[in-house]
């Protein structure tokens, strides 16, 4: 269907169905439930090479284009979002932002146990005080006689639980720096957050460093750049893997929708019969085929390394996270009763699609990005190729 | 096309075309770009003039100007 526009493996998104329908749609509601992804997933997940999707062959992934790996996110994002964290912390944050700007020697030592799903990466921005005003971390370094020592404390990291590498963000006073911290260094302490509103599976913690060492080579990318070079580039990946992941919920709600007004009987018709469902259905499939484009097309621009993917991933993201919002609403209300019970799939896409207006910049912050943008150049943005 | 003027024409489009600076005007002190705007730099800077920034390529003395800017890609085309 995507031919055209994907130019790497072709197979990802049967993979990724076939992923879905095997491991995941039958228990993503337990999972929710327990507020954890059991690692044989996890597990299963590496072993197909999902979690190095993106990485280059060299390195054990699988070096799939952008494009592929957004379609493949979709169809993980389709399961259960939870799992579509996963991806976006370990492969879109971490792992890229490592091919990008590692070293070489960091690229040699990280990207193969990372790529294998050996070790979980994670992402440590968000403190308790600090969130959309991000680059206010609190969180400090100071040289050492052989490297660096952290100290502060992170929030909302995502699989922080089970992660054994941080990428943690933090500042000397004056400005950023980025490192990569082993979560079994001293000093390292992980703090479940239980009890989520969505995405409750995606293990997330509280990641306290008390004084925690480590050598010099662990600085990931230009000491005091940390926020031009490593965080934006770790968003930016983030970003598009949250709007495809936006996109996967969608599609989800859409189809569940679908299946639950083909069956479900009132005034003695299915409610499809019912002309405000079918306006509901029709408004689903408009969106989630928009939002499907704009992702399609920052992929497109993010194949070609192009400078005008950052601001378009901004609205693939804020879009798509909307339509995941509306399409999952939507869906509640289809399912009607149903749909509020803990056994129907779509009482989690509700709760899970919120979390996509919240992550990776808040529906507000892109709206301020992507206003002030249009302002300065609104024909780049609406006609960038 | 020119280097410069590339460059020139792309960060006049990217802040506003009705934005004056010279040359040595440095381009992050005049308030008009926001956080994403360096990491668009470096990308338009590879693909425009198909070079790789590395790590060691970032300082903001090869960055926030036009001229420096002109210097550095010629640099990287040269290596």
């Amino acid at each position: 269907m995507w031919g055209e526009l994907i130019t790497g493996d072709t197979n990802i998104v049967e993979e990724g169905r076939d992923f879905v329908e095997e491991y995941v749609l039958g228990s993503a509601n337990e999972w929710d439930e327990q507020g954890r992804i059991p690692l044989t997933i996890v597990d299963a997940l590496a072993e197909r090479g999902f979690l190095g999707a993106t990485t280059p062959t060299d390195f054990g992934g699988r070096g799939l284009d952008q494009v592929s790996f957004g379609l493949l996110t979709e169809e993980i994002g389709r399961g259960c979002s939870s799992l579509r964290s996963l991806l976006t912390v370990h492969t879109s944050i971490v792992s890229e932002t490592l091919v990008r700007w590692g070293t070489e020697e960091q690229q040699r030592r990280w990207l193969p146990p990372l790529a294998k799903g050996e070790t979980i990466a994670a992402f440590c921005l968000s403190e308790p005080g600090v969130g959309s005003d991000a680059k206010s971390v609190t969180t400090h370094y100071r040289e050492s006689d052989d490297g660096y020592v952290i100290t502060g404390s992170k929030k909302w990291t995502t699989f922080g639980q089970i992660a054994g590498l941080f990428l943690v963000v933090a500042t000397d006073g004056d400005d950023l720096s980025t490192f990569l911290v082993e979560s079994e260094r001293e000093g390292v302490e992980a703090r479940p957050i239980p009890g989520l509103l969505g995405t409750r599976a995606s293990m997330l913690s509280e990641v306290v460093f008390d004084e925690c060492e480590i050598p010099d080579d662990h600085l990931l990318g230009r000491r005091g750049f940390g926020w031009e070079q490593i965080v934006n580039t770790a968003l930016a990946n983030g970003r598009y893997s949250v709007a495809w992941g936006s996109v996967g919920i969608a599609r989800a709600s859409l189809d569940a929708s679908v299946e639950y007004a083909d069956e479900r009987r009132q005034f003695g018709v299915p409610i499809k019969e019912h002309q405000l469902v079918k306006r509901k259905i029709a408004r689903m499939v408009a969106r989630l085929k928009a939002a499907r484009h704009l992702c399609l097309h920052a992929g497109a621009l993010r194949d070609r390394r192009s400078a005008n993917a950052v601001i378009q991933t901004n609205v693939a993201k804020y879009y798509a996270s909307k339509v995941a919002v509306e399409c999952a609403r939507e869906a509640v209300q289809i399912h009607g009763a149903q749909g509020c019970h803990p056994n129907s799939a779509v009482q989690r896409y509700f709760r899970d699609a919120k979390v996509m207006e919240i992550i990776e910049g808040t529906s507000e912050i892109q709206e301020l990005v992507i206003g002030t943008y249009a302002f300065k150049n609104l024909r780049a943005l609406l006609d960038a190729q | 096309m020119e280097i410069r003027q590339a460059v020139r024409e792309w960060v006049e489009q990217r802040i506003g075309s009705d934005v004056e600076f010279a040359d040595d005007d440095d381009i992050f002190e005049l308030g008009l770009v926001n956080s994403l705007f360096a990491l668009e730099l470096v990308l338009f800077i590879e693909e425009e003039f198909q070079v790789t920034v590395e790590n060691e390529d970032l300082f903001l003395g090869n960055f926030n100007t036009l001229e420096n800017l002109e210097d550095f890609v010629r640099k990287k085309l040269a290596a």
